[in-house]
């Protein structure tokens, strides 16, 4: 895809100027314009049946509900805050649905779309912004790390994970690869500069997953970078692309043979998935303070889950009954995940104490002791009142 | 028996580790070809391969978290930071990832990585090599933090660390690198003092001296001068700082009724401060005299030419041993 500087290139065949305004031209691999129309593209050919592109618009639909649903269960206290992916289902669903089973994920803790793909129960994730644990679940049973907080920490470990899988002689035929997720303003961050420098000098096989929404809480992608985000991967010595953050057939193409080229052995790559943050930050925050609503207007307009719903209504694919059952079905995954939240018993007390080694530890241990005989101490008040 | 030098000691122990163990391996600045500033790692590249003995991009955050990317995939890391001024690159990798991964997945994962710190003063270096940053590790939960202060320690310390399920931060006596002693290596793994434990060092019965790395030395050399004076002084290395070893510190000083804690960081918020505050605790009716600390000032460490009036000596420990029957 040749882009210069300006971005002031003619829109090749399967790219799109995601802007469409003069003078900042953003060019990116594009196979489904928000108006549901397919492209093609020389680099990047998929073949996707009729039954394929349902299951991902039911993907990106289901999220989307859950992640509804969790925003709900925020205003009204079940939550103690939330990280809304809405907006980025399709860089989620697109670059989740083209990871193998034996392919490793390591998110920040914005990614529920992915770990929907990875199979986690969206319950796991809930514990963690109810502030039941600090997530649980088992990365290896899902080949899908815990949520990472401090920004591009992450990277670093998916790149060591990398080098692992190089070490356990799994680069090549039925290779293995990793994918590590982070955004725009991680790109800043020393850690994820440092994962590209050992995965280019190693040659690992990880994908850098970089979902650019556009703003880190309050700051613009201006303040982290001049020029565009996968340019940045010229100069640490592997390829970069752009792609239509918000089209799930692009984000899974480029996925795709970017992870195919890690398992392979030809090393990392650094996609640019170029979406917006159509919602706050978190629930903590308040986006009318920095940034106009009609920005907010103008994305809407390339909503990730409507094209592909216009495209299954264009070719004919789907009818009014699919969308209907999805939709009940949204609905009752809705319900499921907020009984379950609802449902959800607080940790005992002393499950603070646990977990923290793996072998014996006489200090946790001693303070431990000395806490449940603490917490006996109300016992008998307990029974008198 | 063999006699080593405590640098030379903890090469043997790595050497032992990885030929135990194909997933032990060893990363960090210059520690291949090189074999590491100190020649920790001497000839251990050419005999395990660029694999396992990887000489990283200069990068200590990176260091630490590939390697926890690493032993997520099962390998177990052996991670060196070149000198203790240069592992606060690494502070977040280590306190807010690497002590924490196992909590986070609620035992899920396990965090067998070790972190080789090269520490403490005396050897005429420049800035940021000459640092104690132990307290800073002792204080994060989900670490163990453990120093060795001698040959047979660290050839024995080092491979119980690397068989650890648990992230430890090794922290090495730069100045007693060369120091020599006689080291069984033909002993099995098990029979080893335990990480866990104390070593008392000299038995004594007047005051307990608690120390760790190279103050160890130190305070032997004060507890000879001590008997000459008619005191005996028990000094107690401690080894492993994160979880102390309360029960034989505890037991010494019920013993002797007088403790002094020795250190090079600063006595401000370190190590002996949270031991003086135990041991105030556990032997508050045995005690003859308040706890004293001796250390470094709360100061940065100084220029070298007078790091000696910085860091503390027999005469330093012998002073507040003086006070400790002043009162």
């Amino acid at each position: 895809m040749a882009v210069d500087a300006d971005g002031a290139v003619a829109a090749a065949p399967g790219s799109a100027d995601l802007d469409g305004q003069a003078g900042s031209r953003v060019e990116a691999v594009q196979l489904l314009t928000p108006e549901g129309e397919r492209l093609e593209h020389p680099d990047y050919p998929l073949d996707l049946t009729a039954d394929e592109v349902k299951a991902l618009y039911r993907d990106l639909v289901l999220v989307r509900r859950i992640d509804t649903e969790a925003i709900a269960l925020q205003r009204q206290g079940e939550l103690g805050i939330w990280a809304s992916l809405l907006g980025q289902e399709a860089a989620q669903v697109g670059s989740g649905r083209a990871l193998g089973p034996r392919d490793m994920a390591f998110p920040t803790y914005r990614e529920h779309g992915v770990a929907w793909c990875r199979g986690v129960d969206p319950l796991k994730l809930f514990e963690l912004f109810r502030g039941v644990s600090h997530g649980g679940w088992d990365p290896a049973e899902h080949n899908f790390h815990l949520y990472t907080i401090v920004i591009g920490a992450q990277a670093l470990h998916a790149t060591g994970y990398a080098m692992g899988i190089q070490r356990d002689g799994l680069v090549g035929e039925d290779g293995e690869a990793v994918i590590a997720y982070f955004g725009d303003g991680a790109s800043s961050e020393g850690d994820v500069n440092e994962a590209f420098i050992w995965a280019s000098v190693f040659n690992a096989p990880v994908v850098f997953f970089c979902q650019n929404n556009q703003w880190a809480i309050s700051e613009p992608l201006e303040r982290q970078s001049r020029i565009p985000l996968y340019h940045r991967a010229e100069g640490f010595g592997f390829p970069g692309i752009r792609v239509d953050g918000n089209d799930v057939f692009a984000c899974l193409a480029v996925t795709r043979k970017a992870m195919q080229a890690a398992r392979e052995g030809q090393g990392p790559t650094l996609i640019e998935a170029y979406t917006y943050r159509m919602g706050a930050h978190t629930t903590t925050d308040d986006p009318t303070r920095y940034r106009l609503a009609g920005e907010l207007e103008a994305w809407k307009l390339k909503d990730p889950v409507e094209r592909v719903k216009a495209y299954l209504v264009r070719t004919g694919a789907a009818d009014a009954a699919f969308f209907d059952a999805i939709d009940a079905e949204a609905a009752e995954v809705g319900r499921t995940v907020r009984n379950g939240c609802l449902s959800m018993p607080d940790p005992e007390p002393t499950a603070m104490f646990e977990n923290i080694y793996a072998e014996p530890n006489a200090l946790v241990q001693a303070e431990r002791e000395q806490f449940a005989a603490y917490l006996d101490s109300f016992a008998d008040q307990e029974v008198a009142r | 028996m063999t006699v080593l030098t405590l640098s030379k000691a903890i090469n043997e122990g790595l050497r032992k580790s990885l030929e135990a163990d194909p997933k032990v391996l060893i990363m960090g600045e210059d520690v291949g070809k090189l074999g590491g500033v100190f020649r920790v790692t001497d000839g251990l590249q050419k005999d395990f391969g660029e694999a396992r003995v990887v000489d990283t991009p200069l990068a200590e955050s990176g260091i630490v978290g590939t390697a926890i990317g690493l032993a997520l995939r099962g390998y177990r890391p052996v991670c060196e930071i070149q000198f203790d001024g240069f592992v606060f690159p690494a502070f977040d990798q280590i306190v807010s990832q690497l002590a924490k991964q196992r909590l986070r997945s609620l035992g899920h994962i396990t965090m067998p990585v070790v972190i080789r710190v090269p520490f403490g003063g005396g050897i005429g270096a420049v800035e940021h090599h000459s640092e104690s940053p132990e307290a800073y590790f002792a204080h994060t939960p989900g670490l163990r933090v453990v120093a060795c202060s001698g040959p047979e320690d660290a050839y024995w310390m080092i491979q119980q660390s690397i068989a650890s399920d648990d992230p430890v931060i090794f922290f090495e006596p730069k100045r007693r690198y060369w120091d020599k002693a006689e080291v069984d290596t033909t002993a099995a793994l098990g029979e080893a003092l335990p990480l866990t434990s104390a070593r008392t060092v000299t038995e004594g019965s007047d005051v307990t001296v608690l120390t760790y790395g190279p103050m160890v030395r130190t305070c032997v050399e004060a507890a000879v001068a001590a008997r000459e004076d008619g005191r005996a002084l028990e000094v107690i290395d401690l080894r492993s700082l994160a979880p102390l070893d309360t029960e034989t510190i505890v037991a010494s000083v019920r013993r002797t009724g007088r403790c002094v804690v020795v250190h090079e960081a600063p006595v401000t918020g370190g190590l002996g401060a949270e031991i003086a505050a135990r041991v105030t605790q556990e032997c508050f009716y045995q005690l003859e005299a308040p706890v004293l600390r001796v250390g470094g000032y709360s100061v940065p460490y100084p220029p070298s030419r007078i790091e000696e009036h910085y860091l503390p000596d027999l005469d330093r420990v012998l002073d507040a041993v003086d006070h400790t029957f002043a009162f």
